[in-house]
């Protein structure tokens, strides 16, 4: 083969020479767990001039905690997120577990799912509602994104050429009223046809989709509605119209397509009985952390 | 399960038939170190690679590789000009181009070939290649195929076969009739290991090739006639076999890297990746049918009225035998009066469709069973009471005029699925229990539970009067004071375990434990197809007529030298003893430095044409049966299905290796279930929508509940050990069951399979 052909693979041991290494490069593509890169590689989808194997930065594939967040590093994989942090970002962890298989979860990372940015990736969803930052680093300085803007188009991110993701930031849930929901045609190792992420902590909720839009979104006006509406502090059931009309607006917030994975229509639909039976589960967590506090 | 065969000469050894040993393979497999096709590699070789058609359908106007050629490590760009012998190949008729010459067919055929000295280079020059088409309409439904004004694909129209199947009264009262028309999406045999194979030139201008194939010998002859060679210069060895399931049937890289290789002077190899391999291997056919049942009011078929149309795709491959199929087991395991079915297979600009594990008897499977079920409601009967009413049994006549000659046990095996426990109702602790599984969509809303049954019918060897045989030759000497047996045949193993089988044969027969299975190729004739449920039965029953041979031979050298008689000596676990004297001898003593070498071409029965206007004729060879009990949870808002038992009755005949045959049934019901919830390759104006393992699915194992399975061994008489074929009943039967517990679960029709989250909400 040609040498002009062959992809070069750097291998910087620190951050540092990755950003130096990617300021330099700026066509050079990261690669993490590879779950989505060594695909596109394979199928030669993409050629790029250049790989940054981010697998021997120790501090990307750490976690801490501390005042209410979570700096989770970009290249902790699913396996460990799940293991070590089930607790702490129980709707993360949810979202995680659904992630392709045993072996897709050890290698794959929430940095490799935001750099591919998939309309479809299983963690955004959770970002979103969470209100998580995505913290990106450059020769020039670092700086957070909050996940509201991070997804600008489909498979497109915020992130600079010379940028590369170091942590994301989510708040953990001191009470665990956090859901995830996705629906697949398959019982396991699915890609979403559509996804659901619901968060509720003090008087704040978060809600937003996957896949059945351009973008993972939030819903700003189901969002408000519950703010509103949602029995706070209280260990009150929930009445159906609440639900049904939470669902409603989540419905109304969806601009899905017809694909393989399933029609628009059906999107939608799902959409709407997720957003019912999420909000259902993520009240009886809250009920219960309430119940517990009496 | 005990055996059925003994005898005073049988030998009794151990991990003979009847017995689960341990596959030769096994180990290897499971520990990633078995070579498959995609693992050769020769010296100095080169790698070729396939230009394919973007378009359905389009007239080739130039072809110009110049660019191609030029690309420094390229070796040979060829195109249908090169092609030294005919530019035709086929199973049954020879219409399909080596590549393309002036009309493409369907999206992915092959146009030129590239060989280079490296992957990407090879990837990089076909690239190059630059063809300019004129678009055609795509001809892509196939009743308008055959009843439409569309374009004729091929000379002599667009039917590639129609099979008429008349019995009885043609225009039948019944008091009650129930319709439906029903579609079966496009299912793939979805093998893990993709097409590929290695061609090595001679240097005399003939070829050796290692390949995954299911057939050798039909290979060579089609390779052969495209090159314009005999076949004593083409010579084909089975190479490891990733998963078959009939996709293997038909050539993919044969002929072209046998001409690469004569091309260029040098070992050449390909392989596909997984978006090609969807273009590179025929698909089951996708079928819409319309089926009228008519019965008493108590529930007795009085006719059964239906019209298949079975769309071929671009090339006829195995579509008439399809049809066949279809046609003559299109009522299923039923007995029925009066049968007026009209199947038909075409010719369209869609993927070219052929063999796939229940040839045809899948799709006939899903509308019978569906009408069965339709027509017990309309009586007011349970599903197994209006089975039972009508279950074939032997003795029974079949639409085609052949009686049911061995066991048809229909009726038996229904009773069986009832008398098994029904799973205890789901648990809301366990997310993987759920429709939706971890993926977290359910707690237990809106999930409601359903149970369905179906029994299937299907033809065991090949059918219709075709010439149907396997060659075996088995060597008994003494090898380093051990007797030992060399078994060599042309059958593929295609990761059924026919290697274990054979051996386990040897054993039996010869009392020998040491049994060496030789590589399968085509310097012995050939042993037929890995199909139609057909290698235990075939290659088995060639395998046990060669050993009884040797045996015969054995023992008169033996009578010979101990002064006995052959009537009064049989063998025994290694060694030689007659009735009265017990052992006489180890066998390696009386073998000394004799050799005993036999060859046999061994056939069944023979089968008889179908008449082309009625039908009628005494077509197969052997009927195999299995029957499904399917529990569903379907959550009824969003569509999901998890199915939670999926348990199964089958007639063997004869277990050869148990443990082999329930694996059969196990991977024949998940194909089943594949089928009934999620597989389907999905076109659209010709083009394949989702050519990937992300958007075609196959079961994982949350989707795939524990079986309860209950093997049945009714001997047939007319078969080696009385084994009746095992590999595709259990796909046919699995698919209609779990629909049926679907329809019980939701209340919908559910007319078409695989059935699609939106089809219940
Ligand atoms: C069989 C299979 C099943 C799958 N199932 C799912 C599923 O169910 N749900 C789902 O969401 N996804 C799924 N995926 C996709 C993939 O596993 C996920 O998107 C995963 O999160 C990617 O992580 P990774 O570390 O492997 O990323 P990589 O493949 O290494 O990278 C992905 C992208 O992110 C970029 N990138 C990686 N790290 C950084 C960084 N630190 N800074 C900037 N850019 C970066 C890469 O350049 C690349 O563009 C599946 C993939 C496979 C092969």
């Amino acid at each position: 083969m040609q040498g002009s052909d062959a992809v070069e693979l750097v291998r910087p041991d620190t951050l540092e020479e990755a950003l130096a290494a990617k300021a330099e490069r700026p066509g050079a593509v990261p690669l993490a767990g590879g779950t989505d890169v060594m695909v596109e590689l394979n199928y030669d989808h993409r050629r790029p001039e250049a790989l940054v194997d981010l697998t021997r930065i120790a501090e990307l594939a750490t976690w801490s905690a501390s005042g209410g967040h979570v700096r989770l590093g970009a290249g902790v994989p699913y396996t460990r997120l799940i293991d070590e942090l089930g607790d702490t970002l129980p709707g993360l962890a949810m979202a995680s577990r659904t992630v392709g298989s045993p072996q897709i979860r050890n290698r794959g990372t929430v940095g490799g799912n935001l750099g591919a940015a998939s309309p479809a990736g299983d963690t955004h969803p959770v970002l979103l509602a969470a209100g998580a930052e995505i913290e990106v680093a450059s020769v020039r300085g670092a700086r957070r994104i909050p996940a509201d803007t991070f997804y600008t188009g489909v498979k497109r991110n915020a992130l600079a050429p010379d940028e590369l993701i170091t942590a994301v930031h989510v708040p953990s849930a001191a009470v665990p009223a956090e859901q995830f929901s996705k629906v697949g045609t398959r019982n396991a190792m699915v890609i979403a046809v559509c996804s659901f992420a619901l968060v509720l902590r003090d008087g704040h909720v978060g809600a937003a989709i996957g896949s059945a839009a351009p973008t993972p979104r939030r819903v700003p006006d189901a969002e408000a509605f519950l703010a509103a509406e949602l029995p706070w502090g209280t260990d009150a059931p929930l009445p159906d119209s609440l639900k049904r009309r939470f669902g409603e607006l989540v419905a109304a917030a969806t601009e899905p397509i017809d694909d393989v994975r399933g029609t628009a229509e059906y999107r939608t639909h799902a959409l709407g009985v997720l957003a019912r039976r999420t909000l259902t589960w993520a009240w009886d967590d809250h009920r219960g952390s309430v119940r517990a506090c009496a | 399960m005990t055996s059925t065969v003994a005898g005073r000469t049988t030998a009794a050894t151990a991990n003979g038939v009847g017995s689960s040993p341990a596959r030769p393979d096994g180990t290897r497999k499971v520990r990633g170190e078995f070579a498959y096709s995609s693992d050769l590699w020769h010296e100095d070789m080169l790698w070729g690679a396939t230009l394919r058609s973007p378009h359905p359908h389009a007239r080739i106007t130039g072809v110009d590789v110049s660019a191609a050629v030029a690309v420094p490590g390229v070796h040979a760009v060829l195109t249908h000009g090169d092609v030294p012998g005919l530019n035709r190949y086929g199973l049954e008729h020879p219409d399909q181009p080596v590549l393309a010459d002036d009309v493409v067919r369907y999206r992915g055929e092959p146009v030129a070939v590239v060989a280079a000295d490296h992957p990407e280079t090879a990837q990089r020059a076909m690239k190059l290649i630059e063809v300019t088409y004129d678009e055609l309409e795509p001809v892509t439904d196939a009743e308008d195929a055959v009843h439409g004004d569309v374009a004729e694909l091929h000379p002599g129209g667009n039917v590639v076969r129609h099979a008429p199947i008349r019995r009885g009264e043609q225009t039948p009262q019944a008091d009650v009739v129930v319709t439906g028309r029903y579609e079966v999406g496009m299912q793939d045999q979805a093998f893990l290991g993709p097409e590929s194979g290695l061609a090595v030139p001679d240097g005399h201008g003939g070829v050796d090739l290692y390949v995954a194939t299911q057939w050798l010998h039909v290979d060579q002859q089609q390779i052969v006639a495209a090159l314009g060679l005999t076949p004593e210069q083409v010579r084909l060895t089975l190479a490891g076999v990733g998963g078959a399931f009939g996709g293997r049937e038909d050539l993919s890289m044969q002929i072209h890297a046998s001409l690469l290789a004569l091309y260029t002077g040098k070992p050449v190899k390909m392989v596909y990746n997984r978006e090609e391999s969807f273009y590179g291997h025929v698909h089951r056919h996708p079928a819409t049918m319309y089926y009228e049942h008519g019965a008493t009011r108590d529930g007795r078929l009085v006719h059964v009225t239906a019209r298949i149309y079975l769309d071929g795709g671009a090339y006829a491959s195995s579509t008439g035998a399809v049809v066949g199929n279809a046609a003559t087991l299109g009522v299923g395991p039923y007995d029925v009066p009066n049968v007026s079915i009209d199947c038909w297979g075409t010719y369209t600009n869609n993927p070219p469709c052929g063999a796939m594990r229940g040839f045809g008897a899948v799709q006939a499977a899903f509308g019978y069973e569906s009408q069965m079920d339709k027509l017990a409601d309309a009586c007011g009967l349970s599903p197994t009471e209006i089975r039972r009413r009508n279950a074939m049994s032997e003795g029974t006549v079949m639409p085609t005029g052949q009686t049911v000659d061995s066991a048809a046990p229909v009726a038996e095996l229904l009773d069986r699925l009832e008398g098994m426990p029904l799973p205890q109702p789901g648990s809301t602790a366990d997310l993987r229990t759920l429709p939706g599984g971890v993926s977290n969509t359910t707690h237990g809303e809106g999930v409601v539970r359903g149970v369905g049954y179906a029994v299937g019918i299907k033809n065991i060897c090949f059918s219709e009067g075709f010439d149907d045989y396997s060659t075996a030759r088995v060597r008994l000497a003494a090898v380093g004071g051990q007797p030992a047996v060399t078994v060599q045949t042309a059958a593929a193993e295609v990761g059924q375990g026919l290697v274990t089988i054979l051996q386990q044969i040897i054993r039996t027969e010869l009392g020998v434990e040491q049994v060496t299975i030789l590589p399968m190729d085509t310097s012995i004739g050939s042993a037929g197809s890995t199909s139609a449920s057909r290698q235990s039965y075939m290659t088995g029953g060639a395998v046990r007529a060669a050993a009884l041979k040797v045996r015969g031979a054995l023992l008169s050298h033996a009578a010979t030298r101990l002064s006995r008689t052959t009537a009064e000596l049989h063998l025994d676990g290694g060694k030689l003893a007659s009735v009265a004297d017990g052992v006489l001898a180890d066998l390696v003593d009386v073998l000394g430095e004799a050799e005993f070498d036999e060859t046999v071409e061994w056939r069944h029965r023979p089968t008889e044409a179908l008449d082309p206007e009625t039908g009628r004729g005494n077509a197969h060879v052997q009927y195999g049966f299995a029957a499904h009990r399917a529990v569903v949870d379907v959550d009824t808002e969003l569509g999901l299905v998890k199915v939670v038992s999926l348990d199964c009755v089958q007639d063997v005949g004869k277990a050869l290796n148990p443990q082999a045959v329930v694996g059969q049934i196990q991977g024949g019901s998940a194909q089943g279930l594949g089928l009934a919830v999620m597989e389907e390759i999905q076109t659209e104006g010709g083009v394949i929508r989702n050519p990937s393992f992300t958007d075609y699915l196959i079961p994982t194992v949350l989707d795939m509940p524990p079986m309860n399975i209950d093997v049945l061994e009714l001997a047939d008489p007319h078969a080696p050990y009385g084994l009746r074929g095992v590999g595709e009943p259990p796909t046919i039967s699995s698919t209609p069951a779990i629909v049926a517990a679907i329809r019980a679960a939701t209340g919908k029709e559910l007319l078409r399979v695989p059935v699609r989250p939106d089809h219940i909400v």
